[in-house]
């Protein structure tokens, strides 16, 4: 999976959301080791200090927790990082019902119109 | 966290043109910040005044409480924005010719990076593109163990898979107590990375602050953000 961001939006909590998508995915197993923070930087091309002040946000939350000298792991309980996917895919519906009402259809038309794609 | 970098109310003139008026900015240390302008705004003249290649006409620098000179620059390390290096010289006479110089030159590390990049030691400087000359340039400069990287324009002469390689490079290399001053104009490839932004404008620091603060204060990228500030 690539680590897609948006330009205009806040780096720091795109990279939680990020994060808490692959769990919720399977991509990182309940227990299983994260990508080093560095990794993560790397990957997504942003900065170290970012992906760090990401992690420590999550580990708050309590959906990742982190072992002194051997990195960061994925909580046990992967419902919080559920409660993130769906948070998203929430977003990312309303938005299309928005751009589709820009378009010109209402909120039951596009309904109709996705029943029949 | 302490302060790495601290200018106070800097003025530098060339001749009646005022290259920079009043400036004062403070770094502190484990950061990537960026210094944003357009051309002609003051960002290479500030630079030089960091690495005591200029000398202000008003105003005071220090560098982890040292003022730019010998002590300084064992903590600094420069990348300027045109190649100084003599170009006869082979990729390997450059590298020992750095471990000489500086007691931080991690030779190892170069090395590594060099044949990642696939430039070989014996190569001289003079064949190789002007791409390539350029990362050479930055891997050598990312090699030194340093507090203060100051990076000018270090993507300015690449094409865009290149720049990933130098955004790579840095965030590979630096270290979290370091902090990276990057200066250029290329914004939308290099916003990512940084922590800060520092806006200059004819001189004057507009604004200094967060990549992130930007982001939700204004809905908008720092790109997009520096577009408006600068318009004509």
């Amino acid at each position: 999976m690539q680590w897609k961001l948006d330009k205009d939006r806040a780096i720091c909590p795109q990279i939680c959301e990020q994060v808490c998508l692959r769990i919720a995915l399977g991509e990182f197993a309940p227990g299983e080791k994260l990508l080093s923070v560095r990794e993560v930087a790397v990957a997504a091309g942003v900065n170290p200090n970012t992906v760090q002040h990401s992690f420590e946000i999550l580990e708050e939350k309590g959906i990742l927790y982190s072992q002194r000298g051997s990195g960061w792991y994925a909580a046990e309980d992967i419902s919080l990082a559920k409660d993130t996917l769906k948070k998203m895919i929430e977003e990312k519906t309303k938005a299309y019902f928005e751009s589709m009402n820009a378009l010109g259809l209402s909120v039951e038309e596009t309904k109709k119109y996705v029943k029949n794609w | 966290m302490s302060e790495l970098l601290c200018t106070k109310n800097l003025v530098k003139r060339y001749s009646s043109v005022v290259a920079l008026n009043d400036v004062s900015i403070t770094l502190t240390n484990g950061k990537i910040i960026g210094i944003l302008g357009p051309n002609g705004s003051g960002k290479t003249t500030l630079i030089k005044l960091i690495n005591g290649l200029l000398t202000a006409d008003e105003g005071s620098i220090t560098i982890n409480g040292n003022t730019p000179g010998v002590e300084s620059k064992k903590e600094v390390a420069y990348l300027p924005d045109n190649n100084y290096l003599n170009s006869y010289m082979t990729v390997k006479q450059i590298v020992d010719f750095f471990k000489d110089f500086y007691e931080d030159f991690r030779e190892e590390l170069a090395y590594e990076m060099l044949t990642k990049l696939g430039v070989s030691p014996e190569m001289k400087l003079k064949t190789l593109s002007k791409g390539n000359k350029e990362k050479v340039c930055l891997i050598l400069t990312m090699s030194r163990n340093a507090k203060l990287y100051v990076l000018d324009e270090p993507i300015a002469g690449v094409d865009p898979a290149a720049r990933d390689y130098v955004i790579r490079t840095i965030i590979n290399n630096y270290n979290p107590e370091a902090t990276v001053l990057i200066s250029t104009h290329l914004i939308s490839d290099i916003e990512q990375i940084l922590d800060e932004v520092i806006f200059l404008k004819d001189g004057k620091v507009v604004l200094q602050k967060t990549v992130d603060e930007i982001r939700q204060e204004h809905q908008k990228s720092v790109d997009e953000l520096f577009r408006e500030v600068f318009r004509w």
